[in-house]
């Protein structure tokens, strides 16, 4: 048992050195606990999955440079010349990929007369028949769309086709019930016609990345569309291996191919790992900046107690000698300093607590983040008390060391 | 007297170097932190039209009711409201705006066609938005009026279609269609471009270097590249599309002083219970009218995770401070007897205050210069964290060096306060005897 009531009693005659240490590790738990929990809502963010075969994909952002009339045509051939490239598993137009950053997005209802969405910014990708094939994704219920259910979007058309593919996680939402083949909704405006559901694919995210469309996250919808407008996204699947020189190579057929075209440098044409890294750049730089903050708090606050135990050891000198002279131990002392340190941190990491969930709230509502687990506040108060212990110990060994003789010396 | 503390404090400061330095290394890492994401934050706050930001207007006009807008109308107009503003000429100046992509296509049949992205705008723009011309000039109104297939192009773009010559009165073939060159603007590099946020960068990174008369857009069917809303079903094609509810256009309006404003503000409340009463809207008029700085606030260009590198940053440098007080006051009382002795020599407490101040300056003075190498490799980093449209706007300028180091100096100053005040309350009789 630590001497709790000298130790208390010794805190009174350096309060104000007390007190800095303790705002000090109240003030970085705040920020720390805060810090982590930021850092991994946007890891989870990062590290979520797309579903689709990302190793395998490409991109090109083309637009044609033709009369309206031409177009449709023009497309086909595109797409026929990708398909038969050597190298390319697979390929398709649309509007819009996974993690493109925003596309096409539309409420979804059960009823077309009622103000109730289940789905208020579900995804529209506009599709063929090889998309699912293209992306890699299965479909886990009912069936892939049939050649001649492909229709065409007009220019400000409507996405409401008779049959579409959604993800599971929509399915659900707008049937919790788990039956949702075979089941229609409605796609967009009050006069939407009904869209019935022929398949269900278990898993593909949606393109938008910004974090207010979280809860959307995976509520996509493909639409048996083909695009009839200037531009367009080819999406490429690529053999085995065959990606990188694809990445090349496609741009280049398709130059052959025609130059009456649009591909814009840079981001035209890349591949899928580009694009994820794009998406979540701010995420990732986000969570490596909190991270190199908090481990620099952490070293300066640990810096900070060595400083001022330091010196409170030396101003000790004599005290300690004269606990020497009767009779305590190096063990003893070494206790007293480690208990001490103990004490303000402790002190300090309560206040923290209070901080933390101060500093929570006013980011909840400045940044929309969540409310602060308890386990982060828990688990910084541990790390701190530890790294005050860490801390202290070596001013604390060197205090044990002060020999019995310093009581009888002056200075 | 003043050399004489500079000497003490130099000595005292190489007494305990770990100490010193372990001080010093705080306060940098500490204020280059805070600078790099002011830094940041200063780019993506800033005003890009500070001369006229406060008499720049965008109009909303809730087009969808309660039922399509949680309070705030949405972002845009439709083209019939916008319009009808134009035609109203309530304001000074005044323009309808949307964003464009163009495909230029070379003579040769050999390169491919290149991507420009551009605006959609009255003549008024250029004047209003104090657009700099570097050859020509703006078209006329009566080129609005009838459509006209002219442009005015940005520098960057006359510098790889002409090599930088003048080329007003030239030709250039957008997707078949040939449009007459009018005017060349200058670089124009306000950001964010306020009246283009409807980008990935939101309004940062390279923006449109070519603008067209509305009208003309309009009427070949341009689409619209940035954001556009139809909450309410319309016929396909581009017609039904321009004269759907559906929301594409910014009308932006030049209103010089605070009665102008209000009488607009007026105006558009009086448009919209105009709608009402001819029975397009079935709800009250719910309209805005804001200006730049307000506009991008309500836009939310700064990101979050500038706004929040901030508050951590600054919440550092607060903790580095405390820290430093603790070492400072370390140092300080470990001189007691030092100090009782100058006072019982005859020194004031001014005395003692001048000396300790002084010493924490030279610390804080240290700290600032190494915060500037820090904060200089900072700014390099911000590519890591921000975008770099946002990051390469960045960099170590003599505003923010000598910011750092002020704020470097004026926190230590600030923390050795009390450690100094401290110091000058040692008692000299006490200590003397206690020695």
């Amino acid at each position: 048992m630590p001497p709790f009531r000298p130790i208390l009693a010794a805190l009174r005659y350096h309060k104000s050195g007390a007190l800095l240490i303790a705002l000090q590790v109240a003030l970085t738990l705040a920020v720390v606990c805060n810090a982590l929990f930021v850092i991994e809502h946007r890891l989870q963010r990062l590290s979520r999955d797309t579903g689709v075969a990302e190793s395998e994909l490409m991109v090109v952002n083309n637009k044609w440079v033709a009369p309206a009339a031409e177009l449709p045509a023009r497309q086909a051939a595109d797409v026929a010349m990708l398909r038969a490239l050597p190298g390319v598993a697979d390929a398709y137009a649309t509007n819009a990929f996974p993690l493109m950053g925003g596309a096409w997005q539309s409420g979804v209802r059960l009823d077309p007369t009622s103000q109730h969405y289940v789905s208020e910014g579900a995804s529209i990708y506009f599709v063929d028949d090889h998309a699912l094939n293209t992306l890699g994704v299965k479909v886990t219920e009912g069936r892939n769309f049939r050649s001649d259910e492909i229709g065409a979007l007009v220019p400000n058309g409507s996405p409401d086709t008779p049959s579409i593919i959604i993800t599971r996680a929509l399915a659900r939402r707008a049937f919790p019930d788990g039956h949702a083949l075979g089941k229609a909704f409605y796609i967009g405006n009050r006069d939407a016609r009904p869209s019935t559901i022929v398949g269900i694919v278990e898993h593909v995210q949606t393109p938008q990345t910004d974090s207010s469309d979280d809860i959307y996250w995976n509520d996509s919808i493909f639409v048996p569309m083909r695009l009839t407008g200037s531009g367009a996204f080819f999406v490429i699947r690529a053999q085995p291996g065959r990606l990188p020189a694809l990445l090349h190579n496609v741009p280049d057929a398709l130059k052959a191919l025609s130059t009456r075209r649009v591909i814009p440098a840079p981001h035209g044409v890349l591949a899928f790992s580009e694009v994820r890294d794009m998406a979540y750049r701010s995420d990732r730089g986000l969570a490596w900046m909190l991270a190199g903050i908090c481990v620099t708090l952490l070293v300066v606050t640990a810096a900070g107690i060595v400083g001022l135990t330091s010196f409170w050891v030396g101003q000790r000198r004599r005290q300690i000698g004269i606990r020497r002279a009767l009779g305590a131990t190096r063990r003893d002392i070494l206790v007293y300093f480690l208990t001490e340190n103990g004490l303000i941190s402790l002190a300090g990491g309560l206040a923290g607590v209070v901080l933390a969930f101060a500093l929570n709230a006013w980011m909840m509502k400045a940044f929309e983040t969540s409310r602060l687990s308890l386990l982060y506040v828990g688990g910084g108060m541990l790390i701190l008390l530890l790294l005050g212990q860490l801390a202290v110990l070596s001013p604390a060994r060197r205090a044990s060391r002060v020999p019995p003789v310093e009581a009888t010396r002056t200075i | 007297m003043f050399g004489y503390y500079v000497q003490l404090g130099l000595r005292s400061l190489r007494r305990n170097p770990v100490l010193t330095l372990l001080m010093v290394l705080v306060i940098a890492v500490g204020v280059a932190a805070s600078m790099t994401s002011y830094a940041v934050f200063r780019v993506t706050s800033g005003d890009p039209i500070p001369e006229k930001s406060s008499q720049l207007f965008i109009a909303q006009i809730d087009n969808y009711g309660p039922e399509g807008s949680d309070g705030d109308p949405l972002p845009w107009l439709t083209w019939r409201d916008a319009t009808a503003l134009v035609n109203a000429h309530k304001a000074k100046r005044q323009t309808p705006l949307y964003p464009i992509a163009v495909s230029i296509v070379p003579d040769d049949p050999n390169t491919m066609a290149s991507p420009a992205r551009g605006y959609a705008v009255q003549a008024d723009m250029f004047p209003m938005f104090d657009v700099p011309f570097l050859f020509g000039a703006p078209w006329s109104a009566a080129d609005d009026a009838g459509s006209a297939r002219v442009v005015v192009i940005g520098k960057n773009l006359n510098d790889r279609m002409f090599g930088g010559a003048n080329s007003v009165g030239r030709e250039i073939d957008l997707e078949g269609t040939r449009f007459r060159i009018v005017g060349v603007t200058d670089r124009w590099d306000s950001r964010p471009r306020f009246f283009d946020l409807d980008t990935r960068q939101k309004g940062f990174g390279d923006l449109g270097e070519i603008y067209m008369p509305f009208a003309r857009a309009i009427a070949d069917g341009r689409e619209p590249s940035g954001g556009n809303v139809c909450n309410r079903p319309s016929k396909p094609g581009w017609d039904n599309f321009v004269h759907s509810e559906c929301i594409f256009v910014s009308f932006w309006a030049e209103l010089p002083d605070a009665a102008s404003a209000t009488a607009y503000r007026q105006f558009l409340h009086d448009y919209s219970a105009e709608q009402t009463r001819s029975g397009r809207f079935s709800w009250a008029p719910n309209v805005r009218l804001r200006n730049v700085m307000e506009w991008l606030d309500f836009r939310k260009v700064v990101p979050a995770e500038a706004r929040m590198s901030v508050l951590v940053s600054a919440a550092f440098l607060v903790i580095c401070l405390v820290n430093v007080i603790g070492l400072l006051l370390a140092k300080f009382m470990r001189r007691a007897p030092e100090i009782a002795i100058r006072r019982a020599l005859g020194a004031s407490r001014g005395a003692i205050y001048a000396q300790f101040l002084l010493e924490a300056a030279s610390v804080g003075l240290a700290g600032g210069l190494l915060g500037v190498i820090l904060t200089a490799l900072g700014t390099l980093c911000i590519g890591a964290v921000f975008d770099p449209a946002i990051a390469n706007l960045v960099h170590m300028s003599l505003p923010l060096l000598s910011l750092t180091v002020l704020v470097a100096l004026a926190s230590t100053l600030v923390a050795a306060f009390y450690p100094t005040w401290r110091a000058s309350r040692v008692q000299p009789a006490w200590q003397l005897k206690a020695s």
